[in-house]
Protein backbone atom coordinates (compact mmCIF):
# COMPACT_ATOMS: atom_id res chain seq x y z
CA UNK A 1 0.00 0.00 0.00
CA UNK A 2 1.53 3.42 -1.04
CA UNK A 3 1.94 5.97 1.50
CA UNK A 4 -0.19 8.15 -0.92
CA UNK A 5 -3.02 6.18 -0.05
CA UNK A 6 -3.32 6.27 3.37
CA UNK A 7 -5.20 9.33 4.47
CA UNK A 8 -7.60 8.00 1.49
CA UNK A 9 -7.87 4.94 3.57
CA UNK A 10 -8.15 6.71 6.75
CA UNK A 11 -10.69 9.30 5.52
CA UNK A 12 -12.80 6.49 4.40
CA UNK A 13 -12.71 4.39 7.51
CA UNK A 14 -13.63 7.85 9.39
CA UNK A 15 -16.49 8.48 6.49
CA UNK A 16 -17.76 4.87 7.44
CA UNK A 17 -17.86 5.62 11.07
CA UNK A 18 -19.63 9.14 10.81
CA UNK A 19 -22.54 7.92 8.44
CA UNK A 20 -23.14 4.98 11.06
CA UNK A 21 -24.64 4.69 14.12
CA UNK A 22 -22.04 4.37 17.78
CA UNK A 23 -20.48 0.42 17.78
CA UNK A 24 -22.15 0.25 20.64
CA UNK A 25 -25.67 1.09 19.42
CA UNK A 26 -24.64 -1.00 16.42
CA UNK A 27 -23.96 -4.29 18.17
CA UNK A 28 -26.99 -4.28 20.49
CA UNK A 29 -29.38 -4.08 17.07
CA UNK A 30 -27.13 -6.30 15.51
CA UNK A 31 -27.86 -8.87 18.19
CA UNK A 32 -31.56 -8.02 18.74
CA UNK A 33 -32.72 -7.45 15.22
CA UNK A 34 -34.67 -10.01 13.61
CA UNK A 35 -32.84 -11.49 10.26
CA UNK A 36 -34.94 -10.62 6.80
CA UNK A 37 -36.93 -13.13 7.27
CA UNK A 38 -37.95 -12.81 10.12
CA UNK A 39 -38.93 -9.36 9.88
CA UNK A 40 -40.48 -10.08 6.60
CA UNK A 41 -43.64 -7.71 6.61
CA UNK A 42 -45.55 -9.69 3.90
CA UNK A 43 -45.24 -13.51 2.92
CA UNK A 44 -44.29 -13.73 -0.29
CA UNK A 45 -43.28 -17.14 -0.69
CA UNK A 46 -44.68 -20.26 -1.79
CA UNK A 47 -45.85 -20.93 -6.19
CA UNK A 48 -47.41 -18.00 -8.27
CA UNK A 49 -48.40 -18.10 -11.52
CA UNK A 50 -48.77 -15.59 -14.42
CA UNK A 51 -52.12 -14.47 -15.04
CA UNK A 52 -51.66 -12.88 -18.51
CA UNK A 53 -54.56 -10.32 -19.21
CA UNK A 54 -52.34 -7.18 -20.00
CA UNK A 55 -49.66 -6.74 -22.52
CA UNK A 56 -51.31 -10.44 -24.28
CA UNK A 57 -49.91 -9.60 -27.94
CA UNK A 58 -46.15 -9.14 -26.14
CA UNK A 59 -46.13 -11.83 -23.78
CA UNK A 60 -47.86 -14.70 -25.07
CA UNK A 61 -46.88 -14.50 -28.39
CA UNK A 62 -43.68 -13.34 -29.80
CA UNK A 63 -44.33 -9.73 -31.85
CA UNK A 64 -42.92 -9.23 -35.40
CA UNK A 65 -39.82 -8.09 -36.13
CA UNK A 66 -39.23 -4.86 -35.31
CA UNK A 67 -41.86 -3.83 -33.45
CA UNK A 68 -41.15 -1.53 -30.26
CA UNK A 69 -44.45 -0.46 -29.18
CA UNK A 70 -45.22 1.25 -25.41
CA UNK A 71 -41.32 0.85 -25.27
CA UNK A 72 -39.44 4.53 -25.05
CA UNK A 73 -36.51 2.91 -26.82
CA UNK A 74 -33.34 5.19 -28.08
CA UNK A 75 -32.18 5.81 -31.54
CA UNK A 76 -29.58 3.55 -30.23
CA UNK A 77 -31.89 0.47 -29.82
CA UNK A 78 -33.89 0.66 -33.32
CA UNK A 79 -30.69 -0.97 -35.49
CA UNK A 80 -30.69 -3.53 -32.68
CA UNK A 81 -34.31 -4.21 -32.75
CA UNK A 82 -34.11 -4.48 -36.67
CA UNK A 83 -31.41 -6.87 -36.71
CA UNK A 84 -33.16 -9.31 -34.18
CA UNK A 85 -31.86 -12.44 -35.45
CA UNK A 86 -33.30 -15.51 -33.07
CA UNK A 87 -31.08 -18.02 -35.02
CA UNK A 88 -27.76 -15.89 -34.36
CA UNK A 89 -28.75 -15.63 -30.70
CA UNK A 90 -29.01 -19.14 -30.28
CA UNK A 91 -26.03 -20.37 -32.07
CA UNK A 92 -23.91 -17.60 -29.76
CA UNK A 93 -25.64 -19.66 -26.62
CA UNK A 94 -27.35 -16.22 -26.11
CA UNK A 95 -30.80 -17.97 -26.10
CA UNK A 96 -31.56 -17.10 -22.30
CA UNK A 97 -31.31 -12.80 -23.67
CA UNK A 98 -35.31 -12.72 -22.97
CA UNK A 99 -35.27 -14.03 -19.77
CA UNK A 100 -32.61 -11.78 -17.87
CA UNK A 101 -34.30 -9.65 -15.06
CA UNK A 102 -35.35 -7.14 -17.25
CA UNK A 103 -37.58 -9.63 -18.81
CA UNK A 104 -38.16 -12.43 -16.64
CA UNK A 105 -41.26 -11.39 -14.63
CA UNK A 106 -43.06 -10.85 -17.66
CA UNK A 107 -42.56 -14.22 -19.12
CA UNK A 108 -45.47 -16.50 -19.00
CA UNK A 109 -45.06 -19.02 -16.05
CA UNK A 110 -44.69 -19.79 -12.91
CA UNK A 111 -42.25 -18.38 -9.85
CA UNK A 112 -41.15 -20.26 -6.73
CA UNK A 113 -40.41 -18.22 -4.47
CA UNK A 114 -38.41 -19.70 -0.71
CA UNK A 115 -35.69 -18.20 1.53
CA UNK A 116 -32.63 -19.65 0.66
CA UNK A 117 -31.25 -17.89 3.95
CA UNK A 118 -32.22 -16.26 6.32
CA UNK A 119 -31.10 -12.71 4.27
CA UNK A 120 -31.34 -13.92 0.75
CA UNK A 121 -35.03 -14.52 -1.27
CA UNK A 122 -34.52 -16.90 -3.85
CA UNK A 123 -37.37 -16.86 -7.09
CA UNK A 124 -37.22 -20.04 -9.15
CA UNK A 125 -39.00 -19.80 -12.57
CA UNK A 126 -40.34 -22.19 -14.69
CA UNK A 127 -40.28 -20.70 -18.08
CA UNK A 128 -36.42 -20.19 -18.45
CA UNK A 129 -35.50 -22.42 -15.97
CA UNK A 130 -34.17 -18.97 -13.82
CA UNK A 131 -32.84 -18.19 -10.60
CA UNK A 132 -33.49 -14.71 -8.97
CA UNK A 133 -31.47 -14.29 -5.62
CA UNK A 134 -32.61 -10.88 -3.56
CA UNK A 135 -30.33 -10.49 -1.24
CA UNK A 136 -30.74 -8.25 1.85
CA UNK A 137 -27.25 -7.57 2.67
CA UNK A 138 -24.48 -6.99 0.13
CA UNK A 139 -22.29 -9.61 -0.91
CA UNK A 140 -18.71 -8.24 -0.41
CA UNK A 141 -17.75 -9.10 -3.95
CA UNK A 142 -20.51 -8.67 -6.17
CA UNK A 143 -18.77 -5.70 -7.76
CA UNK A 144 -16.29 -8.02 -8.90
CA UNK A 145 -18.57 -10.57 -10.32
CA UNK A 146 -19.24 -11.16 -13.99
CA UNK A 147 -22.37 -9.65 -15.64
CA UNK A 148 -25.05 -12.29 -15.41
CA UNK A 149 -28.42 -12.71 -16.81
CA UNK A 150 -30.51 -11.99 -13.72
CA UNK A 151 -27.91 -9.82 -12.43
CA UNK A 152 -27.32 -8.51 -8.42
CA UNK A 153 -30.15 -8.05 -6.91
CA UNK A 154 -30.38 -5.87 -3.23
CA UNK A 155 -33.88 -6.19 -1.61
CA UNK A 156 -35.29 -4.50 1.41
CA UNK A 157 -38.25 -4.38 3.06
CA UNK A 158 -40.52 -1.65 3.51
CA UNK A 159 -42.95 -2.14 6.35
CA UNK A 160 -46.03 -0.24 7.27
CA UNK A 161 -46.12 1.52 10.29
CA UNK A 162 -47.81 -0.17 13.05
CA UNK A 163 -50.33 -1.08 14.52
CA UNK A 164 -51.40 -1.03 10.66
CA UNK A 165 -49.51 -4.32 9.04
CA UNK A 166 -48.16 -5.14 5.89
CA UNK A 167 -45.87 -3.41 3.71
CA UNK A 168 -43.84 -4.06 0.07
CA UNK A 169 -40.34 -5.37 -0.78
CA UNK A 170 -38.04 -2.70 -2.66
CA UNK A 171 -35.61 -4.65 -5.23
CA UNK A 172 -32.76 -3.03 -6.58
CA UNK A 173 -30.76 -5.38 -9.32
CA UNK A 174 -27.45 -3.86 -11.36
CA UNK A 175 -25.22 -6.05 -13.00
CA UNK A 176 -26.61 -8.13 -15.48
CA UNK A 177 -25.85 -8.79 -19.00
CA UNK A 178 -27.41 -7.17 -21.84
CA UNK A 179 -30.79 -8.52 -22.83
CA UNK A 180 -34.35 -8.13 -24.33
CA UNK A 181 -37.48 -6.72 -23.00
CA UNK A 182 -39.41 -8.49 -25.16
CA UNK A 183 -38.98 -11.43 -27.03
CA UNK A 184 -38.43 -9.88 -30.53
CA UNK A 185 -35.28 -8.66 -29.46
CA UNK A 186 -36.10 -5.11 -27.57
CA UNK A 187 -32.58 -4.45 -26.23
CA UNK A 188 -31.54 -3.50 -22.64
CA UNK A 189 -28.00 -2.97 -21.86
CA UNK A 190 -25.41 -3.89 -19.22
CA UNK A 191 -25.84 -0.43 -17.70
CA UNK A 192 -29.64 -1.08 -17.25
CA UNK A 193 -31.09 -0.91 -13.69
CA UNK A 194 -34.03 -2.66 -12.70
CA UNK A 195 -36.33 -1.54 -9.95
CA UNK A 196 -39.05 -3.38 -8.54
CA UNK A 197 -41.64 -3.22 -5.86
CA UNK A 198 -43.36 -6.51 -4.38
CA UNK A 199 -47.05 -6.13 -3.24
CA UNK A 200 -49.36 -8.53 -1.93
CA UNK A 201 -52.95 -7.78 -2.72
CA UNK A 202 -55.68 -10.06 -1.34
CA UNK A 203 -58.35 -11.55 -3.99
CA UNK A 204 -61.95 -11.25 -2.86
CA UNK A 205 -62.41 -14.93 -3.42
CA UNK A 206 -59.41 -15.59 -0.76
CA UNK A 207 -56.92 -15.61 -2.66
CA UNK A 208 -53.71 -13.62 -3.06
CA UNK A 209 -52.45 -11.75 -6.05
CA UNK A 210 -48.81 -10.99 -6.20
CA UNK A 211 -47.77 -7.03 -8.11
CA UNK A 212 -44.68 -6.50 -9.10
CA UNK A 213 -44.23 -3.08 -9.57
CA UNK A 214 -41.27 -2.39 -12.32
CA UNK A 215 -39.41 0.42 -13.27
CA UNK A 216 -36.75 -0.44 -15.86
CA UNK A 217 -33.71 2.68 -16.73
CA UNK A 218 -30.96 1.90 -19.37
CA UNK A 219 -28.91 4.70 -20.25
CA UNK A 220 -27.86 3.34 -23.39
CA UNK A 221 -31.23 2.10 -25.13
CA UNK A 222 -34.27 3.69 -23.70
CA UNK A 223 -35.08 7.24 -23.56
CA UNK A 224 -36.80 7.17 -20.37
CA UNK A 225 -38.02 4.44 -17.47
CA UNK A 226 -40.46 1.74 -18.93
CA UNK A 227 -42.73 0.85 -16.35
CA UNK A 228 -44.90 -2.22 -16.29
CA UNK A 229 -46.44 -4.02 -13.00
CA UNK A 230 -46.90 -7.71 -14.19
CA UNK A 231 -49.11 -9.64 -12.00
CA UNK A 232 -49.12 -13.55 -10.44
CA UNK A 233 -51.96 -15.50 -8.75
CA UNK A 234 -50.86 -17.89 -5.55
CA UNK A 235 -51.34 -21.14 -6.34
CA UNK A 236 -51.68 -24.06 -3.80
CA UNK A 237 -48.96 -26.18 -4.76
CA UNK A 238 -46.11 -26.84 -6.78
CA UNK A 239 -48.37 -29.64 -9.36
CA UNK A 240 -48.23 -27.53 -12.01
CA UNK A 241 -44.60 -26.70 -11.85
CA UNK A 242 -43.40 -27.29 -15.32
CA UNK A 243 -39.39 -26.04 -16.17
CA UNK A 244 -38.48 -25.61 -19.86
CA UNK A 245 -35.23 -24.10 -21.05
CA UNK A 246 -34.66 -20.86 -22.63
CA UNK A 247 -35.23 -20.35 -25.97
CA UNK A 248 -34.93 -17.70 -28.36
CA UNK A 249 -37.21 -18.53 -30.89
CA UNK A 250 -39.79 -19.25 -27.96
CA UNK B 1 -22.40 4.09 -1.49
CA UNK B 2 -20.75 0.99 -0.78
CA UNK B 3 -20.23 0.68 -4.48
CA UNK B 4 -18.38 3.77 -5.00
CA UNK B 5 -16.86 3.09 -1.82
CA UNK B 6 -15.46 0.07 -3.30
CA UNK B 7 -14.70 1.13 -6.62
CA UNK B 8 -12.44 3.96 -4.82
CA UNK B 9 -10.27 1.65 -3.01
CA UNK B 10 -10.23 -0.50 -6.72
CA UNK B 11 -8.48 2.52 -8.44
CA UNK B 12 -5.95 3.89 -5.43
CA UNK B 13 -4.64 1.07 -3.87
CA UNK B 14 -2.28 -1.93 -5.19
CA UNK B 15 -3.20 -5.78 -5.00
CA UNK B 16 -2.32 -6.20 -1.35
CA UNK B 17 -3.27 -3.11 -0.14
CA UNK B 18 -6.96 -3.40 -1.86
CA UNK B 19 -7.50 -6.65 -0.54
CA UNK B 20 -7.21 -4.98 3.13
CA UNK B 21 -9.43 -2.48 2.43
CA UNK B 22 -12.10 -4.29 0.83
CA UNK B 23 -11.92 -6.61 3.69
CA UNK B 24 -12.65 -3.74 6.03
CA UNK B 25 -14.85 -2.17 4.46
CA UNK B 26 -16.90 -5.46 3.45
CA UNK B 27 -16.74 -6.29 7.71
CA UNK B 28 -17.78 -2.85 8.21
CA UNK B 29 -20.39 -2.94 6.19
CA UNK B 30 -22.01 -5.69 7.15
CA UNK B 31 -22.11 -4.36 10.35
CA UNK B 32 -23.62 -1.41 9.23
CA UNK B 33 -26.46 -3.02 7.64
CA UNK B 34 -28.07 -3.94 11.11
CA UNK B 35 -30.99 -5.41 10.69
CA UNK B 36 -31.61 -6.28 6.98
CA UNK B 37 -34.66 -4.39 7.08
CA UNK B 38 -35.66 -1.32 5.21
CA UNK B 39 -37.73 2.16 6.25
CA UNK B 40 -41.13 2.04 8.18
CA UNK B 41 -43.66 3.65 5.80
CA UNK B 42 -46.46 5.77 6.80
CA UNK B 43 -49.63 3.92 7.04
CA UNK B 44 -50.92 6.38 4.33
CA UNK B 45 -49.87 8.27 1.46
CA UNK B 46 -50.86 11.38 0.02
CA UNK B 47 -53.41 10.32 -2.64
CA UNK B 48 -54.53 13.49 -3.93
CA UNK B 49 -53.19 14.95 -7.02
CA UNK B 50 -52.75 14.63 -10.66
CA UNK B 51 -51.20 11.76 -11.87
CA UNK B 52 -50.18 11.42 -15.54
CA UNK B 53 -50.53 7.84 -17.60
CA UNK B 54 -47.16 6.23 -18.67
CA UNK B 55 -48.27 4.45 -21.80
CA UNK B 56 -45.98 1.88 -21.63
CA UNK B 57 -48.44 -1.03 -21.12
CA UNK B 58 -51.12 -2.05 -23.34
CA UNK B 59 -54.12 -2.52 -21.71
CA UNK B 60 -56.50 -0.24 -23.85
CA UNK B 61 -57.16 -2.75 -26.59
CA UNK B 62 -59.74 -0.65 -28.30
CA UNK B 63 -58.45 0.04 -31.55
CA UNK B 64 -60.04 -3.08 -33.52
CA UNK B 65 -64.21 -3.73 -32.78
CA UNK B 66 -62.99 -7.57 -32.18
CA UNK B 67 -60.49 -7.49 -29.40
CA UNK B 68 -60.87 -9.58 -26.01
CA UNK B 69 -57.19 -10.56 -25.63
CA UNK B 70 -57.03 -10.67 -21.87
CA UNK B 71 -59.92 -11.77 -21.01
CA UNK B 72 -61.82 -14.39 -19.48
CA UNK B 73 -65.47 -14.14 -20.87
CA UNK B 74 -68.43 -16.34 -20.84
CA UNK B 75 -70.58 -17.50 -23.96
CA UNK B 76 -72.95 -15.08 -23.47
CA UNK B 77 -70.62 -12.14 -23.11
CA UNK B 78 -68.86 -12.95 -26.33
CA UNK B 79 -72.13 -13.16 -27.86
CA UNK B 80 -73.03 -9.64 -26.81
CA UNK B 81 -69.84 -8.47 -27.63
CA UNK B 82 -69.27 -9.77 -31.29
CA UNK B 83 -73.03 -7.77 -31.68
CA UNK B 84 -71.58 -4.83 -30.44
CA UNK B 85 -71.45 -2.15 -33.33
CA UNK B 86 -69.32 1.10 -31.91
CA UNK B 87 -71.34 3.09 -33.99
CA UNK B 88 -73.63 3.01 -31.80
CA UNK B 89 -71.87 5.56 -29.89
CA UNK B 90 -72.58 8.22 -32.95
CA UNK B 91 -76.40 7.74 -31.36
CA UNK B 92 -76.95 11.26 -30.30
CA UNK B 93 -78.74 10.12 -27.29
CA UNK B 94 -76.10 7.73 -26.55
CA UNK B 95 -72.98 10.34 -27.51
CA UNK B 96 -72.74 11.18 -24.04
CA UNK B 97 -73.18 7.94 -22.16
CA UNK B 98 -69.82 7.56 -21.38
CA UNK B 99 -68.00 4.94 -19.65
CA UNK B 100 -68.07 2.75 -16.99
CA UNK B 101 -65.57 2.64 -13.84
CA UNK B 102 -63.24 0.19 -15.43
CA UNK B 103 -62.39 2.60 -18.26
CA UNK B 104 -60.07 4.63 -15.26
CA UNK B 105 -57.43 2.09 -15.83
CA UNK B 106 -58.27 1.29 -19.91
CA UNK B 107 -58.87 4.64 -20.90
CA UNK B 108 -55.76 6.49 -22.31
CA UNK B 109 -56.04 9.26 -19.32
CA UNK B 110 -54.30 10.55 -15.90
CA UNK B 111 -55.87 11.23 -13.06
CA UNK B 112 -56.63 13.92 -11.16
CA UNK B 113 -57.50 13.25 -7.37
CA UNK B 114 -58.86 15.41 -5.07
CA UNK B 115 -59.97 14.94 -1.40
CA UNK B 116 -63.13 16.04 0.88
CA UNK B 117 -63.44 16.81 4.00
CA UNK B 118 -66.21 17.77 6.55
CA UNK B 119 -66.27 21.19 7.17
CA UNK B 120 -67.16 21.15 11.07
CA UNK B 121 -64.78 17.41 11.74
CA UNK B 122 -61.99 18.21 9.46
CA UNK B 123 -62.29 14.72 8.56
CA UNK B 124 -61.86 12.96 5.43
CA UNK B 125 -65.08 12.39 3.51
CA UNK B 126 -63.86 11.40 0.13
CA UNK B 127 -61.57 11.18 -2.78
CA UNK B 128 -62.87 12.22 -5.96
CA UNK B 129 -61.46 10.98 -9.37
CA UNK B 130 -62.36 13.75 -11.85
CA UNK B 131 -64.39 12.64 -14.62
CA UNK B 132 -62.93 12.56 -18.22
CA UNK B 133 -64.88 13.90 -21.34
CA UNK B 134 -66.11 10.36 -21.77
CA UNK B 135 -65.48 8.94 -18.20
CA UNK B 136 -68.34 9.47 -15.76
CA UNK B 137 -65.46 9.66 -12.53
CA UNK B 138 -65.58 8.29 -9.59
CA UNK B 139 -65.84 9.10 -5.91
CA UNK B 140 -64.71 6.96 -3.05
CA UNK B 141 -65.94 7.53 0.17
CA UNK B 142 -63.97 7.13 3.10
CA UNK B 143 -66.61 7.68 5.74
CA UNK B 144 -67.58 4.45 6.64
CA UNK B 145 -71.62 4.65 5.09
CA UNK B 146 -73.40 2.07 4.54
CA UNK B 147 -73.74 1.00 1.26
CA UNK B 148 -76.96 1.53 -0.20
CA UNK B 149 -80.30 -0.84 -1.19
CA UNK B 150 -79.36 -3.65 -3.85
CA UNK B 151 -82.14 -2.03 -5.62
CA UNK B 152 -80.70 1.51 -5.14
CA UNK B 153 -80.36 3.17 -8.45
CA UNK B 154 -77.35 1.84 -10.73
CA UNK B 155 -74.80 4.12 -12.90
CA UNK B 156 -71.59 4.08 -14.88
CA UNK B 157 -69.48 5.22 -11.60
CA UNK B 158 -71.30 2.47 -9.38
CA UNK B 159 -70.91 3.13 -5.52
CA UNK B 160 -67.53 3.03 -4.02
CA UNK B 161 -66.24 2.98 -0.63
CA UNK B 162 -62.78 2.92 0.77
CA UNK B 163 -60.12 2.32 3.47
CA UNK B 164 -56.62 2.15 4.29
CA UNK B 165 -55.10 -1.16 4.49
CA UNK B 166 -51.34 -2.37 4.54
CA UNK B 167 -50.12 1.35 3.34
CA UNK B 168 -52.63 0.89 0.35
CA UNK B 169 -55.84 2.57 -0.44
CA UNK B 170 -58.34 -0.42 -0.95
CA UNK B 171 -62.02 0.24 -2.46
CA UNK B 172 -65.07 -1.57 -3.43
CA UNK B 173 -67.60 -0.74 -6.22
CA UNK B 174 -70.68 -1.94 -6.43
CA UNK B 175 -74.13 -0.81 -8.01
CA UNK B 176 -72.57 -0.42 -11.44
CA UNK B 177 -75.24 0.04 -14.20
CA UNK B 178 -76.13 -2.48 -16.64
CA UNK B 179 -75.50 -2.15 -20.19
CA UNK B 180 -71.91 -0.94 -19.36
CA UNK B 181 -68.78 -2.44 -20.56
CA UNK B 182 -65.33 -3.22 -19.57
CA UNK B 183 -63.90 -2.62 -22.80
CA UNK B 184 -64.85 0.00 -25.36
CA UNK B 185 -64.82 -2.86 -27.92
CA UNK B 186 -68.44 -3.69 -26.61
CA UNK B 187 -67.49 -6.55 -23.86
CA UNK B 188 -70.44 -5.92 -21.26
CA UNK B 189 -70.43 -5.45 -17.91
CA UNK B 190 -73.83 -6.80 -15.45
CA UNK B 191 -75.35 -4.82 -12.95
CA UNK B 192 -73.95 -7.69 -10.33
CA UNK B 193 -70.81 -6.83 -11.05
CA UNK B 194 -68.29 -5.62 -8.59
CA UNK B 195 -64.51 -4.02 -8.42
CA UNK B 196 -62.08 -4.13 -6.22
CA UNK B 197 -59.01 -1.25 -6.37
CA UNK B 198 -55.93 -1.07 -4.81
CA UNK B 199 -54.08 1.93 -4.80
CA UNK B 200 -50.62 1.76 -4.40
CA UNK B 201 -47.73 4.42 -3.96
CA UNK B 202 -43.97 3.66 -4.71
CA UNK B 203 -42.19 7.31 -5.13
CA UNK B 204 -43.66 9.06 -7.53
CA UNK B 205 -45.38 6.33 -9.23
CA UNK B 206 -48.80 5.10 -8.49
CA UNK B 207 -50.20 1.75 -9.55
CA UNK B 208 -54.10 1.58 -9.88
CA UNK B 209 -54.90 -2.67 -9.68
CA UNK B 210 -58.13 -3.52 -10.54
CA UNK B 211 -60.08 -6.99 -10.00
CA UNK B 212 -63.13 -6.76 -11.64
CA UNK B 213 -65.70 -9.84 -11.23
CA UNK B 214 -69.05 -10.31 -12.88
CA UNK B 215 -70.99 -13.69 -12.39
CA UNK B 216 -73.02 -13.06 -15.76
CA UNK B 217 -70.26 -11.99 -18.59
CA UNK B 218 -66.85 -12.74 -16.52
CA UNK B 219 -65.35 -16.59 -16.11
CA UNK B 220 -62.43 -14.92 -14.34
CA UNK B 221 -61.70 -11.72 -12.78
CA UNK B 222 -60.60 -9.14 -15.14
CA UNK B 223 -57.47 -8.17 -13.91
CA UNK B 224 -55.67 -4.56 -15.12
CA UNK B 225 -52.90 -3.11 -13.50
CA UNK B 226 -51.72 0.43 -14.38
CA UNK B 227 -49.05 2.61 -13.70
CA UNK B 228 -49.42 6.86 -13.50
CA UNK B 229 -46.87 9.20 -12.40
CA UNK B 230 -46.96 12.36 -9.94
CA UNK B 231 -47.43 15.04 -12.11
CA UNK B 232 -46.26 18.35 -11.11
CA UNK B 233 -48.71 20.19 -13.60
CA UNK B 234 -52.00 20.03 -12.47
CA UNK B 235 -54.49 17.58 -15.15
CA UNK B 236 -57.33 18.59 -16.44
CA UNK B 237 -59.63 16.67 -18.82
CA UNK B 238 -63.14 18.01 -17.56
CA UNK B 239 -64.19 18.98 -21.25
CA UNK B 240 -68.01 18.66 -21.79
CA UNK B 241 -69.42 16.25 -23.87
CA UNK B 242 -71.36 17.89 -26.50
CA UNK B 243 -73.88 15.79 -28.72
CA UNK B 244 -74.00 16.55 -32.67
CA UNK B 245 -75.01 14.67 -35.63
CA UNK B 246 -72.66 12.37 -36.31
CA UNK B 247 -74.80 10.69 -39.39
CA UNK B 248 -77.77 8.85 -36.78
CA UNK B 249 -80.97 10.43 -37.02
CA UNK B 250 -83.20 10.44 -34.08
CA UNK B 251 -85.35 7.06 -34.32
CA UNK B 252 -82.84 5.16 -36.63
CA UNK B 253 -82.25 1.72 -35.37
CA UNK B 254 -79.30 0.76 -32.68
CA UNK B 255 -76.24 -0.59 -35.17
CA UNK B 256 -75.34 -4.24 -34.22
CA UNK B 257 -74.33 -7.02 -35.85
CA UNK B 258 -75.45 -10.67 -35.59
CA UNK B 259 -73.25 -11.98 -33.04
CA UNK B 260 -72.17 -15.09 -35.93
CA UNK B 261 -72.03 -12.57 -39.00
CA UNK B 262 -69.86 -9.59 -37.55
CA UNK B 263 -67.67 -8.46 -40.43
CA UNK B 264 -64.68 -7.98 -38.06
CA UNK B 265 -63.95 -11.08 -36.61
CA UNK B 266 -60.62 -11.82 -38.22
CA UNK B 267 -59.59 -8.19 -38.22
CA UNK B 268 -57.34 -9.05 -35.14
CA UNK B 269 -56.81 -12.75 -36.14
CA UNK B 270 -55.11 -11.69 -39.11
CA UNK B 271 -53.30 -8.56 -38.46
CA UNK B 272 -51.19 -10.52 -36.57
CA UNK B 273 -51.65 -13.96 -36.42
CA UNK B 274 -53.57 -14.69 -33.30
CA UNK B 275 -55.37 -17.61 -32.13
CA UNK B 276 -59.12 -16.77 -32.20
CA UNK B 277 -59.69 -17.95 -29.32
CA UNK B 278 -57.56 -15.58 -27.33
CA UNK B 279 -59.01 -12.94 -29.99
CA UNK B 280 -62.25 -13.68 -28.77
CA UNK B 281 -61.35 -13.81 -24.98
CA UNK B 282 -61.16 -17.69 -23.63
CA UNK B 283 -60.00 -18.85 -20.06
CA UNK B 284 -57.45 -21.10 -20.80
CA UNK B 285 -55.41 -18.51 -22.82
CA UNK B 286 -54.66 -16.20 -19.83
CA UNK B 287 -52.45 -18.53 -18.76
CA UNK B 288 -48.54 -20.28 -19.35
CA UNK B 289 -50.13 -23.57 -20.73
CA UNK B 290 -51.50 -22.08 -23.37
CA UNK B 291 -48.56 -20.75 -24.67
CA UNK B 292 -46.88 -24.02 -24.82
CA UNK B 293 -50.07 -25.31 -26.62
CA UNK B 294 -50.20 -22.98 -29.35
CA UNK B 295 -45.78 -23.20 -29.66
CA UNK B 296 -46.04 -25.06 -32.44
CA UNK B 297 -48.61 -23.64 -34.42
CA UNK B 298 -48.25 -20.33 -33.94
CA UNK B 299 -46.35 -18.25 -37.12
CA UNK B 300 -45.08 -15.05 -36.19
CA UNK B 301 -46.31 -11.81 -38.48
CA UNK B 302 -44.31 -10.43 -41.21
CA UNK B 303 -41.69 -7.69 -39.82
CA UNK B 304 -43.52 -4.82 -38.65
CA UNK B 305 -43.17 -1.57 -41.41
CA UNK B 306 -44.93 1.58 -40.39
CA UNK B 307 -45.61 2.89 -36.93
CA UNK B 308 -43.47 0.23 -34.69
CA UNK B 309 -42.23 2.58 -32.36
CA UNK B 310 -43.36 3.70 -29.20
CA UNK B 311 -45.21 6.37 -30.26
CA UNK B 312 -47.35 4.07 -33.19
CA UNK B 313 -50.80 3.32 -32.71
CA UNK B 314 -51.86 0.02 -31.16
CA UNK B 315 -52.16 -1.83 -34.55
CA UNK B 316 -50.24 -1.41 -37.93
CA UNK B 317 -53.23 -0.20 -39.91
CA UNK B 318 -56.80 -0.83 -40.34
CA UNK B 319 -58.73 -2.87 -42.60
CA UNK B 320 -60.66 -1.71 -45.33
CA UNK B 321 -64.40 -1.30 -44.05
CA UNK B 322 -66.60 -4.11 -45.10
Amino acid sequence: MGNDSRPLIGGLLLLLFVIGEPTSVHTQQAASSPSARDAAPIDLTGYWVSYVTENWRYRMVTPAKGEYRRIPSSPAAVPIINAWDPSADERAGNQCKSFGAGAIMNVPGRLHITWQDASTLRIDTDAGTQTRFLRFTARESSNATRPTWQGESIARWESVAPPDKGGSLSVVTTNMRAGYLRKNGVPYSERTTVSEHFDIAPLPDGGQLLLVNTVIEDPVYLNGPYIVSPHFKKEPDGSKWDPTPCSSKW
Amino acid sequence: MLIEVVMLVRRSLSEGGRRSALLVIAVLFARASFAQTGPVLPSQFEFAGSWAPLGTEDVQNDSVPVDYLGLALTDEARTRALSYDESQKSMIERQCQGWGAAYMVIGPFGLRISSQSDPTTKRLVSYTIDAWEDWMGLTIWMDGRPRPSEHALHTQAGFTTGRWEGGALAAHTTHVKAGGFIRKTGVPLSDQATIDWRFVRHGDVLTVLMVARDPVYLVEPEIISKGFRLSKTPLDYRDPCVPGFEGREPGDGVPHFAPDQNPFLDEFIKLYNLPREAVLGYRETLYPEYRKKIKDTYVPPPPCTADCGVAGNFVRRRGPTP
